[in-house]
């Protein structure tokens, strides 16, 4: 006898229509094979590359696309420049380059944390920053800067300081809402709105207490975000962080699938939902407090990409954390080359220009797709 | 693969949702779970799932205790499909379904043709194959029960628990549903609402009052009108099966016997 089946029934209405116009008309676009997924990962690594050598190029002075490549090759291949070019390579290789590829990283760190947070806690509203990291953060730097704290660490005591504040708010967040050794999303949503809240008096009573003007100068660099002060120094550090994280997350896409899910189909698959949330939490903790260390709390694109993303690929965590950090750091060049050239020599904060041009794009891309996430 | 609940206790918050339950389901046998709302139903099936740790007392599948088990380990052996609310994430219906095959995957290992073969006989048996492509959100809620339960079936399990799985179901798809799980061969845990359907279906029934299992039998054994009466406060006539024999209860709205 064969195994029973249910059946379409065959003078039925509904079951066997084929699917309608709508929502599902988007999931039809989108780019679900290998196939797709390698072309769109390679399309966005050459975005990525040309993208890089075009904005180390731009600037003040401007250097051809060409001409550009041509001073790294010497740089990397430790290759010789004529003397009277020693200053532009200077430009090149010791502001510029650094700059973009700090850029080019924390985009894609921001964009990948997002995803993975966004699935952790079920919420399409939470960011890198939804756990209170970059108000912790901010406390941290501006601390350091008025009480003059750290100072054996030199000109990277206001980074450490960051990242101190980053992990303190974290720890916090998470030890206030962990409740009889489980930890549930939406609680670790609110303690973590409520405590950057809360981080956020902290600071505006430093600063209003403070006896100059540059704890405020700190303040709207470290909410706004900037990659000025990018150098060599930091960047190895910065790159280990990012790309180990990275790789991590992408290790465990299926594991986000899953708590995607809901805890308790979590638990029947096999993936125990405390036991992962409380890991992927120290890890997007210390990735993001080492970028919000480096660049200030970049604000929308943790958010922002990963939506789009879903958009173009679907919600498996095996494509989109695949996507989304090279997406994320193509955006993030651009946007740090409009922060840099359009009113030079003053620079526009990012996050300011990560919204003006972000909230557009999202919000058309997303009527157009009829886009979901958390119902129609 | 038998399953075993012994002693099964679960006190949250000093309320006893579960007291001192003992219930052994044969291999390859069908156990439905009724009891009013609030009885403990749903709080003991989540420790045969895992998603519970009871406060004594053990599950045992085989020889096994589960607690003596990797999570990994115990998600091969038992699946569940589950009451969790909604799916946020725009997930289509075969990535969901070949979900069930995490407990089976290293890494960022990709399904082999067997596995994809797998899922697509399970669409196919649960007659949700022409929703493949389709998005979870945009499935009724009787569709998006059909991929839970396909999902389920991919695990490849032994043992299969399910949380009120005719919810959403219309009348055809609540009786194929049923027969379908019957027709697995797996070893059947199953909380149901409907007294009737767990009489044509359940080769034993377990009730749960308050915590307490109170009867467990066939069938024709615990579902009797004083029972009914005194568990769920209901007058019902109970009636043999025309064709099955299996006892069917007739509700009355009318107050007077």
């Amino acid at each position: 006898m064969p195994p029973p089946t249910m059946s379409t029934p065959t003078a039925g209405t509904g079951p066997a229509a084929p699917p309608t116009a709508g929502p599902a008309a988007g999931a039809k676009e989108r780019i679900t094979t290998r196939r797709g997924l390698v072309t769109t990962c390679a399309v966005l690594l050459a975005v990525l590359v040309s993208s890089v050598v075009v904005a180390i190029g731009l600037g003040s002075a401007v250097i051809a696309p060409g001409e550009t490549a041509r001073y790294l090759w010497a740089a990397l291949s430790g290759g010789i420049i004529a003397v009277d070019e020693v200053t532009t390579y200077q430009i090149i290789w010791q502001i510029r380059t650094p700059r973009v590829l700090l850029a080019a990283l924390v985009g894609a760190g921001l964009s990948a944390v997002g995803v993975a947070i966004q699935a952790m806690v079920r919420n399409a509203l939470a960011d890198p920053f939804v756990l209170g990291v970059s108000s912790g953060a901010s406390v941290g730097a501006v601390g350091v800067t008025v009480t003059g704290g750290l100072a054996a660490l030199g000109i990277h005591a206001v980074s450490a300081g960051a990242f101190i504040g980053a992990l303190a708010a974290s720890l916090l967040v998470y030890a206030a809402s962990t409740r009889r050794g489980s930890l549930s999303p939406l609680r670790l949503v609110l303690t973590g709105v409520a405590m950057s809240l809360g981080f956020q008096a902290v600071m505006s009573v430093i600063v209003y207490f403070a006896p100059d003007s540059e704890a405020t100068g700190m303040v709207l660099y470290w909410t706004m975000g900037s990659f000025g002060a990018a150098s060599w120094g930091a960047l190895p550090v910065v790159s280990a962080v990012v790309l180990l994280g990275l790789a991590v997350l992408y290790r465990y896409g299926r594991a986000l699938d899953v708590l995607a899910l809901g805890d308790e189909t979590a638990a029947s698959l096999g993936i125990g939902p405390d036991r992962h949330r409380k890991g992927m939490l120290v890890l997007v903790s210390l990735v993001t407090g080492v970028m919000v260390a480096v660049s200030g709390a970049i604000a929308f694109v943790g958010l922002v990409v990963p939506h789009v993303v879903r958009m173009a690929v679907g919600a498996a965590h095996a494509r989109v954390l695949a996507v989304a950090p090279l997406a994320g750091a193509v955006f993030m060049v651009w946007v740090d080359l409009v922060s840099r050239t359009l009113v030079a020599p003053r620079e526009l904060p990012l996050g300011a220009i990560t919204a003006l041009v972000g909230v557009p794009v999202f919000i058309a891309l997303m009527r157009r797709k009829g886009y979901l996430f958390g119902g129609r | 693969m038998d399953l075993t609940l012994d002693g099964l206790t679960v006190v949250t918050d000093g309320r006893s949702l579960v007291r001192d339950l003992s219930l052994e389901v044969a291999s390859g046998r069908v156990v439905g779970l009724v009891g009013p709302n609030g009885s403990g139903k749903s709080t003991a099936l989540r420790c045969v799932y895992r998603a519970l740790k009871p406060t004594s007392g053990t599950v045992r599948v085989g020889e096994d205790d589960l607690s003596g088990l990797t999570m990994r380990r115990s998600a091969q052996l038992v699946a569940a499909m589950t009451q969790d609310g909604t799916v946020d994430l725009d997930f289509t219906v075969e990535e969901v379904v070949a979900l069930g095959r995490t407990p089976h995957l290293h890494g960022v290992q990709g399904l082999g043709r067997r596995e994809l073969a797998l899922c697509e006989r399970a669409m196919e048996r649960l007659d949700i194959r022409h929703l493949a492509r389709r998005g979870v959100p945009t499935l009724s809620g009787g569709e998006r029960q059909r991929v839970l339960l396909a999902r389920a079936l991919v695990q490849e399990p032994e043992i299969l628990v399910l949380d009120e799985p005719t919810n959403h179901l219309d009348v055809r798809h609540q009786v194929e549903l049923l027969s379908l799980l019957r027709g697995t061969g797996l070893t059947v845990l199953v909380v149901l609402h409907d007294l009737n359907l767990a009489a044509a279906a359940c080769d034993r029934i377990g009730v749960l009052s308050r915590g307490r299992l109170v009867a467990a039998g066939s069938p024709a054994v615990v579902l009797t009108a004083g029972l009914v009466e005194e568990v769920f406060g209901v007058r019902a006539d109970v009636v043999p099966h025309p064709r099955t024999g299996r006892p069917q209860l007739l509700y009355s709205l009318d107050p007077t016997p």
